[in-house]
């Protein structure tokens, strides 16, 4: 599903590489949490996983697909057809509403519309009843991202990700804004929600806490032997 | 990309406040741009329709610029007047309709004093062959009985707040020279003149015959000592005008200009000359017209100031907006969405802007339009942009489409560097 081999990266400018990790592969449907401290390079590692960032030497591959081997605007389409992403907090576009920002990777990608139609009929129906089972009340759907609270932002994000179904589903630290009951129903709801779509899951967080929850816990540490884990300039 | 206009909408809108302001600047310098340029070319034809349906101006021999600007503009002096005579037998070629002589040399607090005659009501045309209209009274008679009377033009009766009926009297030259006043023989005014916006609502008009009148105890530009002529006696004299400073004349057919013209500069009598006024206005506005290219000048930097601003009104933004972007960018946008995105935005807001200066001078010169012209004279037309206007609109919006691309270009460096995960 997802293949690491022999790969360099480093921030132009920084004498040493911030990634170097020689073997991963994750297997489809797996869910793994990537483990690392705050500023071990694990943006830059998902940045990589996203097709965003290209690196200098070794392959990244998504369902046998490198990403090096595509153009750049192949690889934006690639990235809107097979993966969804969860940042960190403030990942909405504030003056869209939040049906409107779950919407947005039908905007960008065929295949994910066509999907969400096959499966609910159509996109707005799709994103309705992802939004149901994040459990965002009905009333908050029309409601502008930026009026809403951070749980709910982060409920919004999650459907925003799983909608159409796609192969891969990274996210990025999505609970350090997120309190402990709130971090916990989240993560149920993502977990949840990737089991019962089949998708490949990639979790990043400093959490240890969070590991438990995991097919597989994979330390950054442990993969990558970069000399200097230092977080981009 | 389907979707990304409406997304560029929803983000605009989202951020109305600020690229309001930017609109408003822009549409202020092509509101600036375009009234100087309409302002420049009006003023320039306003001066040239100083004196229309007019196809030659005739007067001693000199430069056809002084020429003008005395026989026309009633500024500086004639170093010769020519002599009736000789108008006359201008008046008599085949090819002339009309000659109206003109008299100069005499002021009235500053402004210039005008001797004609009554033809000059008549055949005198300004702007779009426009005539001479009288606001209040009547032209003088020109006769004896009414030997003493003037018309005077708009702005002099504004000016010193003249009425009809009012006393007024004459200097000798430009006036301020102790002893050289006509207080002997004072005019009355017996008409005002509609306001032209040309030299002659500065004018002060008399007959002929009055202009000989009140010289007729001067000799050499001073009252001959010992010398008194009551004015009632002045009556008695012979008060056909020996000499005059300059002649309009009108042709039967203006194809005839070239030849009435050659016939003056050989007339055997007198040294004279003849110009066309159209080509001596050029002239003259060739000396005048130095302020003009420094007003547009100065408009052209206003428009770059404020598309300056649009540059930095939108970089200063881009700093805010590097996580939509990012956000954008894990959704699939590639850098050259993002570069469409912000390019975009900058073309319609120029576009807005420059749209909204238009129609903001179109509504300044059709509300400013009738008060400017009755201040200062300048007719300003509500007519569609001219070449100039249409060349300036271009270069406003293709400035703002170039200072749209710096943000576009700088946001695409830094979708690329960012990644994800923007670093502020």
């Amino acid at each position: 599903m997802i293949e690491i081999d022999d790969l360099r990266f480093a921030w132009r400018g920084a004498a040493a590489d911030c990634i170097a990790i020689d073997w991963l592969s994750v297997a489809s449907g797996e869910r793994v949490f990537l483990y690392g401290p705050s500023g071990g390079g694990k943006s830059t590692l998902l940045g990589l996983l996203a097709g965003v960032l290209v690196p200098h030497h070794g392959h990244v591959s998504l369902q046998g697909t490198d990403w090096s081997s595509l153009s750049g605007a192949d690889r934006d389409a690639y990235r809107a057809d097979h993966v969804g992403y969860i940042f960190q907090q403030f990942n909405l576009l504030p003056y869209l509403s939040a049906m409107d920002n779950v919407l947005l990777p039908c905007r960008f990608s065929a295949k994910r519309r066509a999907r969400a139609t096959a499966e609910a009929g159509s996109p707005r129906e799709a994103a309705r009843s992802l939004l149901e089972r994040v459990g965002l009340e009905p009333a908050l759907r029309t409601r502008a991202a930026s009026m809403l609270s951070v749980g709910q932002q982060q409920r919004v994000a999650a459907a925003r990700a799983l909608i159409g179904h796609p192969e891969v589903v990274i996210a990025d630290e999505p609970t350090s804004a997120l309190d402990a009951p709130l971090r916990d129903a989240f993560m149920d709801l993502l977990l949840g929600q990737c089991a019962a779509a089949g998708s490949t899951l990639v979790f990043v967080s400093h959490d240890e806490r969070l590991a438990a929850r995991f097919d597989r816990v994979v330390p950054l540490a442990g993969i990558n032997h970069s000399g200097g884990l230092k977080a981009p300039p | 990309m389907k979707g990304l206009a409406g997304l560029a909408a929803r983000s605009a809108w989202n951020r109305r406040l600020t690229l309001s302001l930017v609109v408003a600047s822009i549409a202020l310098a092509t509101l600036l741009l375009l009234s100087f340029d309409r302002v420049r070319t009006d003023v320039r034809e306003s001066f040239s329709q100083s004196v229309s349906g007019t196809d030659l101006v005739m007067g001693a021999r000199t430069g056809s610029v002084q020429l003008m600007l005395y026989a026309v503009f009633h500024v500086g002096g004639a170093t010769n007047n020519i002599r009736m005579a000789s108008v006359q037998a201008i008046a008599g070629h085949r090819s002339v309709d009309w000659v109206v002589p003109l008299s100069l040399g005499d002021s009235h607090r500053g402004f210039p004093v005008l001797g004609t005659t009554q033809d000059y009501f008549t055949r005198f045309r300004y702007g779009d062959r426009q005539p001479l209209a009288l606001s209040e009274g009547r032209p003088f008679t020109g006769d004896i009985d009414g030997l003493y009377e003037s018309v005077i033009g708009a702005e002099v009766a504004r000016a010193l707040g003249y009425g009809l009926g009012r006393k007024i009297t004459l200097s000798h030259g430009t006036g301020g020279g102790p002893g050289a006043e006509h207080a002997d023989k004072p005019f009355t005014v017996v008409g005002i003149l509609a306001r032209t916006g040309t030299p002659v609502d500065r004018t002060v008009h008399i007959s002929l015959p009055a202009m000989e009148a009140i010289h007729i105890d001067w000799a050499g530009g001073a009252p001959l000592p010992g010398v008194h002529v009551a004015p009632e006696d002045a009556r008695k004299f012979d008060l056909a005008p020996k000499q005059v400073t300059a002649a309009l004349i009108g042709l039967k057919s203006r194809a005839a200009a070239f030849a009435v013209q050659r016939y003056i500069a050989d007339y055997p009598g007198e040294a004279l000359m003849a110009v066309l006024p159209g080509v001596a206005l050029d002239e003259l506005w060739e000396v005048v017209g130095v302020g003009e290219k420094l007003l547009l000048g100065l408009s052209g930097i206003v428009a770059l100031v404020s598309l300056a601003g649009l540059v930095a009104v939108v970089l200063a933004g881009l700093n805010e907006r590097r996580r939509e972007l990012a956000v954008l960018r894990a959704l699939g946008a590639g850098p050259r969405h993002v570069l469409l995105l912000l390019a975009g935005e900058g073309a319609l807001i120029t576009l807005l802007g420059a749209g909204i200066g238009v129609l903001a001078t179109a509504l300044l010169i059709g509300l400013a339009g009738p008060a400017i012209q009755s201040h200062f004279g300048v007719a300003l037309k509500l007519s569609a942009p001219a070449m100039s206007q249409w060349l300036l609109l271009a270069g406003v919006v293709a400035t703002g489409l170039l200072a749209s691309l710096v943000p576009g270009w700088r946001a695409y460096r830094l979708s690329l560097a960012d990644g994800l995960s923007p670093r502020i």
